[in-house]
């Protein structure tokens, strides 16, 4: 299945290094005062861009036929689409109709 | 004759068989496919949960996981990836030992990671993150407040993660085992190589897990 042989190598250390860089930066934008939204997209992006990374050098797609990195990027499609279908449903104020916040008290009875 | 011709015609259009290498790696392709629906079945919903936690909340995640333990587990979970192309790189060039020294640090690697959330869980249900409840306090030392799914999302999908991380060590060790006894060389390899496309994504779900559960 490989198109180039395996006789190329790429720079594994430098793959490392970069996914090392990316996992500290992402730990370093969790901070409290940091704008929830912005945060989010950041660091959905940058686990985006790890998991590239892995599939590409490490799971050598790089050097597959396409083919196989079309087929392989479905089910990620697949699995955003089923979020982003089930938002509108579970987001919707409607459906909290009628359920109002519990107190303080009953959080607590009902934990012991 | 116009018939042989057309037969002749139709065999070029085929793909070629698969070989043995081809079968083994496309067939594990095949399965990491459909693991992956499987585990983005399991963080949708617990997307959808948390986004219909509504009035109730959902607590934030650092307030109970300890992110820097987390960190420290992806760091070494990227290592082992590491080895484990290393290895692989090693036994293309022939060299079975290099190979056997990289399978060992891949596999210790994923021991190591296992040890730590064996010890994170234990920490966690000490402080009251079970099935049913949340702990009275947070990690700063506010009190905790919010929808009780945390829980069972939170176990269902890192127990899911660590069920694999094991199956990739008792997988990595067998094929350390072929490889003592010589099974590999330069030109044989492909059962490493389908062991590495394993391991990888395993390394991959983990930095999905990570950002989902623990980061955001």
């Amino acid at each position: 299945m490989a198109q180039n042989g395996h006789n190329e190598h790429p720079k594994y250390m430098w793959i490392f290094l970069w996914l090392a860089v990316l996992t500290a930066i992402e730990v370093g934008i969790v901070i409290p005062d940091f704008p929830k939204a912005l945060t989010i997209i950041l660091l959905i992006g940058l686990a985006c861009a790890k998991a590239i990374l892995v599939a590409v050098y490490f799971m050598h797609l790089k050097f597959e036929k396409r083919t196989l990195a079309v087929i392989v990027i479905t089910p990620f499609l697949i699995c955003v689409f089923l979020v982003i279908m089930l938002m509108p449903d579970l987001t919707s104020e409607k459906r909290h109709e009628g359920i109002e916040k519990p107190s303080a008290e009953v959080m607590d009875t009902t934990e012991h | 004759m116009e018939q042989a011709t057309t037969l002749e015609h139709t065999e070029d259009v085929y793909e070629p068989s698969l070989t043995p290498d081809s079968l083994g790696k496309l067939g594990m392709w095949i399965f990491l496919i459909g693991d992956t629906m499987s585990f983005g079945a399991l963080l949708a919903a617990y997307a959808a949960l948390r986004a219909g936690a509504g009035v109730i909340g959902w607590v934030p995640p650092s307030e109970i996981l300890g992110i820097n333990l987390t960190a420290g587990m992806t760091f070494l979970l990227i290592c082992s990836s590491v080895t484990m192309v290393k290895a692989l790189e090693s036994i293309q060039k022939g060299n079975v030992s290099r190979m056997c020294t990289f399978l060992g640090l891949t596999i210790l690697g994923g021991v190591i990671f296992l040890g730590l959330q064996a010890y994170e869980w234990t920490h966690l249900i000490k402080h009251g993150l079970t099935l049913t409840g949340l702990p009275e306090h947070g990690l700063k030392g506010g009190a905790i407040a919010g929808s009780t799914l945390f829980g069972p999302t939170f176990y269902a999908i890192t127990g899911f993660h660590g069920l694999h991380v094991t199956g990739g060590v008792i997988y990595l060790i067998v094929i350390l085992i072929h490889g003592l006894r010589g099974r590999y060389t330069a030109e044989f390899n492909h059962e490493v190589e389908i062991v590495g496309l394993y391991w990888h994504f395993v390394d991959l779900i983990w930095i999905m897990v990570f950002t989902f559960i623990y980061l955001i």
